[in-house]
C-alpha cells in the first residue's frame, strides 16, 4: 500500500495515502518512505485495550488486524502502535522482517495493485502466514504493557521421581536469571511435570511464558494438561488452524512457526525436541525463537537426543545442560539387541522377508502385544506390509509421512485396532503406547542416525506396567549409528544406577 | 540446479535430448511436484476441455460432456463459449498449489506453468486477443494482483485487459453450481466495445470449475460484437 509523509511540528509522519486527502503529497509504496521515527507516547491519548491485548509483543500485517485503517493510524499518531517494514533491503538482497528469511530464492516480486509498484518484492518463505512484502509494514504496539492480575497457583498435586526433582530444581534456580538451560530426559522422562514449577514461579514474577514445539499433536495434547495444572492462568495455543489467536495470554503453546508472529513477547522460552526436524534444520525458526523472546530471556531446551553440537557445547561447558537419565517409573530404557538378517533388501526385492524377521513377526503376532516396525523408506513400506499380512493373522497396516489416514490410523493402533504398525522415521516421536514392542528392519541403513534410533527404541517400555519392552534392530552388518545408539541408552541407564 | 516454486526443494533437472532443444517444456518444480500433476491428455469434451478418462461413462454424450449439454440446452446460454482448453486436471495437489497462489498470496507460483502453457497454447492464442477475467477492485486490492492476468502474460499474442468486474461477490469457490448459474446479474462489463467487435476473443483464467464466470464474460463480448468467444485456463 501507498502511504504519504509530511512533516509536524518539525518531526517527520506518514499516513496511508486514502486517509489523507491533499493533493499536493505524493504517495509513495511503504518500502520508499524515509526512515520512520517512533512517535513519543501521548498519555491522555484513549486507546483501544482490545487492540492493545492483539498486538502486544506481536508483529502483525494490516490484514490480521479487523480494526479500521483509522485506528490504528490514530494509534501511530499517539505513539501506541508502530509501522515497521516487513521485508527490507538487506546488505545482499532483501529481509523478511517477520521469519528473517534472507534467501535470495525465497522472495519474489508481483506487479502490486496495492502500492501500484511493477516489481513488488515479497517473502515465499512465510507466505502460508500472508503475505509480507515492501509495500506492507508490520504492526507492533509501542504502548504500555498489559496489566496481570491473575493468581498463577499451580494446582498439580503429582510428586517429581529424585531426578525430576533435580532437574525441576535446577530449572527454578534459573528463572528471573537469563541464558540458557539444557534438559536432556530420556524418552518417557517425563518432562512435561520436570517445567510445572518452573512455569509457575516465572508466571508469578509476571513473566510471559511460551512453550514451542514443533508438532501440533504435541499442543493438543499439553494443552490440556497445563490447563488443568494452572487453572487460573490464560493459555492460548497457537498452530495452523487454531483459534485462540487473540487471547491475551501469560501461557502461550506454541508450533515453532507460529512463533513468526510475535516479537520479543516472551522472557520465558522453553523450546520442547530442540534436536528435531524442522526447527534444526531451519534457520529461520532458530531466528523465529530469538526473536519472539526478549533479549534478557531465559530459555529453556528440551530434548531426548541432543544434536551433536549441543553436547558439544555442554562438554564445554557453554551451554548448562541437566539430565533426567531415567524415566518416571524408574525403570531402566530396554537396551536394543541387535540381530543379523542378511541380505534384507535383496530379499525384499524377490518377494521374501528375512527369515530371522519372519521368525520374530510370527511370534509376535501369537503374543499379543502391538509392535510398530520401521523400515527405513517410504518405497518399500506397501511390499513389506503385503508381506507381513502373507503370514500372520493379526491386523498390520502402514502409515507414512503423506498418508492422508495418518491420524486415524495411529489412533487405530492405540486403541489395539490395529496390532502391527509398519511406518518410517516420521513415527519415531510422540506415539506412546503401552505393550509395545519395536523392531526396525534394516537398521544399518544410512537414514537411520543416532538420535533417530534411540528415538525409535524409546517408544517401548513407556508405561510403568510394561517397563521392559523389547527392541531389535534387523540389519545386514553393524552400523555406527547402530552402536552409538546402543552405547547411548546404556550410558543412560549407568548413569540412572543401573 | 532449481528450487522447486512450490516445495522450494532443490532438484536437478533431468537430462533429454528433447529438453535440450527445448521441445519438451516442464514446469518449474521438482520431479516430486510434477509427478502430482495431471496432464490433461486423450479423449477431452469438444467444449469444456474436460477428459472423458476422468468420469464415469454415462455422464458422457458423444464428443460432450454431460455439463456442457446442460449448458447448450438452455437457450441464454447456447454457443456463448465456443470452447475451453485447459493445461491440468484440478487434483487435490493443483488446489492446493493454486490456494496458496491465490489465497496465501504467492504469486510467484503461477510462474511455475509458464514453459508450458507457452508452448502447449500456442496454436490456439497467436491469431486471438487474449481478455484475462479481471476481479473486483476490492477483490484484487484484498489480494494485490490478478492471477488471470498474470497467468495470461505467460501466452503468446496480444493481451487486452478488456473486462471490468462491477460487483463484488462471495467468492465463487465458496458456491455451489446451482448458486452459479441462478447469478441473476451479470458481474462483466465490457471497457472497450469497439475493440471486440468482429474480434475473435480468447478470455484467460485460472480455473475453469463449472464455466460459468467464463460464459458470463463470454456473454458481454458476443453482446458487444466478439465474432467468437473461446477461453484457456490453467487448471479443469
Amino acid at each position: 500500500m501507498r502511504f504519504v509523509s509530511y512533516f509536524l511540528n518539525d518531526r517527520l509522519i506518514i499516513a496511508p495515502e486514502i486517509l489523507v486527502e491533499n493533493p499536493d503529497l505524493k504517495p509513495v509504496p511503504f518500502g520508499e518512505l524515509p526512515d520512520i521515527e517512533l512517535r513519543s507516547l501521548n498519555y491522555s491519548f484513549k486507546y483501544s485495550e482490545k487492540l492493545q491485548q492483539i498486538l502486544y509483543g506481536k508483529m502483525l500485517l494490516l490484514d490480521e488486524l479487523q480494526f479500521p485503517l483509522k485506528t490504528i493510524q490514530e494509534h501511530y499518531e499517539n505513539g501506541f502502535v508502530m509501522y515497521n517494514p516487513g521485508v527490507k533491503k538487506a546488505k545482499y538482497g532483501w529481509q523478511c522482517n517477520r521469519c528473517g528469511n534472507v534467501n535470495d530464492h525465497l522472495f519474489a516480486s508481483f506487479s502490486c495493485f496495492r502500492c501500484k509498484s511493477e516489481s513488488c518484492v515479497y517473502c515465499r518463505n512465510c507466505i502460508m502466514m500472508g503475505r509480507v512484502s515492501v509495500c506492507m509494514p508490520l504492526l507492533s504496539w509501542t504502548g504500555p504493557d498489559m496489566k496481570d492480575k491473575s493468581n498463577h497457583n499451580l494446582m498439580w498435586q503429582g510428586e517429581l521421581s529424585a531426578r525430576q526433582q533435580i532437574a525441576s530444581d535446577r530449572f527454578v534456580e534459573q528463572v528471573g536469571k537469563s541464558g540458557e538451560l539444557l534438559i536432556w530426559a530420556v524418552c518417557g522422562a517425563g518432562k512435561t511435570e520436570v517445567l510445572f514449577h518452573g512455569i509457575e514461579k516465572a508466571l508469578k514474577m509476571g513473566f510471559r511464558v511460551c512453550i514451542a514445539t514443533p508438532r501440533t499433536d504435541v499442543i493438543l495434547e499439553l494443552a490440556p494438561r497445563l490447563k488443568e495444572a494452572f487453572p487460573n492462568t490464560i493459555i492460548a495455543s497457537y498452530y495452523g488452524g487454531s483459534e485462540e489467536r487473540e487471547t491475551p495470554a501469560q501461557l502461550v503453546l506454541s508450533t515453532t512457526h507460529q512463533l513468526y508472529r510475535f516479537k520479543q513477547a516472551f522472557n520465558l522460552m522453553i523450546v520442547d525436541e530442540v534436536d528435531a526436524f524442522p526447527y534444526s534444520y531451519d534457520k529461520t525458526l532458530q531466528h523465529a525463537v530469538s526473536t519472539a523472546s526478549n533479549p534478557d530471556a531465559l530459555r529453556i531446551y528440551l530434548s531426548a537426543t541432543p544434536s551433536r553440537t549441543m553436547k558439544k557445547e555442554v562438554i564445554q561447558n557453554k551451554l548448562p545442560c541437566v539430565k533426567i537419565p531415567i524415566r518416571f517409573h524408574g525403570f531402566p530404557l530396554p537396551e536394543p539387541k541387535m540381530v543379523w538378517s542378511g541380505e534384507w533388501k535383496k530379499r525384499l526385492e524377490r518377494g521374501k522377508l528375512p527369515p530371522a524377521f519372519l521368525r520374530w513377526i510370527k511370534s509376535q503376532a501369537v503374543s499379543g502385544r502391538r509392535a510398530m516396525i520401521f523400515v527405513p523408506s517410504v518405497s518399500i513400506i506397501e511390499k513389506v506390509t503385503e508381506l507381513i499380512r502373507g503370514h500372520v493373522e493379526v491386523i498390520v497396516d502402514f502409515v507414512h509421512a503423506e498418508d492422508s489416514l495418518r491420524k486415524e490410523k495411529v489412533a487405530r493402533f492405540r486403541q489395539g485396532d490395529i496390532m502391527l504398525l509398519i511406518t518410517t522415521t516420521i513415527l519415531e516421536r510422540g506415539v506412546t503406547v503401552p505393550f509395545l514392542d519395536v523392531a526396525i528392519l534394516g537398521a544399518d541403513h544410512e537414514v537411520f542416525s543416532e538420535n533417530a534410533l534411540v528415538q525409535m527404541a524409546g517408544r517401548a517400555g513407556r508405561s510403568k506396567d510394561d517397563y521392559n519392552g523389547q527392541v531389535l534392530f534387523f540389519h545386514y552388518g553393524k552400523s555406527l549409528s547402530m552402536l552409538s545408539a546402543i552405547k547411548h541408552i546404556r550410558d543412560m541407564n549407568k548413569e540412572a544406577g543401573f | 540446479m532449481n528450487y522447486c516454486l512450490y516445495c522450494h526443494q532443490f532438484y536437478s533437472e533431468t537430462w533429454s535430448w528433447s529438453a535440450l532443444f527445448g521441445l519438451k517444456a516442464e514446469p518449474l518444480l521438482c520431479q516430486s511436484c510434477t509427478a502430482k500433476l495431471e496432464l490433461i491428455r486423450g479423449d477431452i469434451c469438444r467444449i469444456c476441455g474436460r477428459p472423458f478418462s476422468l468420469f464415469p461413462e454415462q455422464y458422457r454424450q458423444g464428443d460432450s460432456c454431460y455439463d456442457c449439454i446442460r449448458w447448450e440446452e438452455d437457450e441464454e446460454w447456447a454457443g456463448l463459449l465456443q470452447q475451453n482448453r485447459s493445461l491440468y486436471v484440478y487434483n487435490d495437489f493443483l488446489k492446493k498449489v493454486i490456494a496458496k497462489m491465490k489465497y496465501r498470496g504467492d504469486a510467484e507460483l503461477i510462474k511455475a506453468f509458464y514453459p508450458l502453457s507457452r508452448s502447449k497454447f500456442k496454436s490456439i492464442t497467436q491469431n486471438s486477443l487474449l481478455v484475462p477475467i479481471p476481479l473486483s477492485k476490492e477483490r484484487q486490492y484484498e489480494r494485490g494482483f490478478n492471477q488471470a492476468e498474470i497467468f495470461a502474460k505467460s501466452l503468446t499474442g496480444n493481451v487486452q485487459p478488456l473486462l471490468k468486474r462491477v460487483t463484488h461477490e462471495e467468492k465463487q469457490s465458496k458456491k455451489t453450481r446451482k448458486d452459479r448459474m441462478a447469478k441473476k446479474n451479470n458481474p462483466f462489463i465490457v471497457i472497450d466495445e469497439d475493440g471486440v467487435k468482429n474480434k475473435s476473443i480468447l478470455l484467460i483464467d485460472d480455473v475453469y470449475t463449472t464455466g460459468s464466470t467464463l460464459r458470463y464474460a463470454a456473454k458481454v463480448m458476443k453482446d458487444a460484437g466478439a465474432d467468437q468467444v473461446s477461453s484457456v485456463t490453467l487448471a479443469r
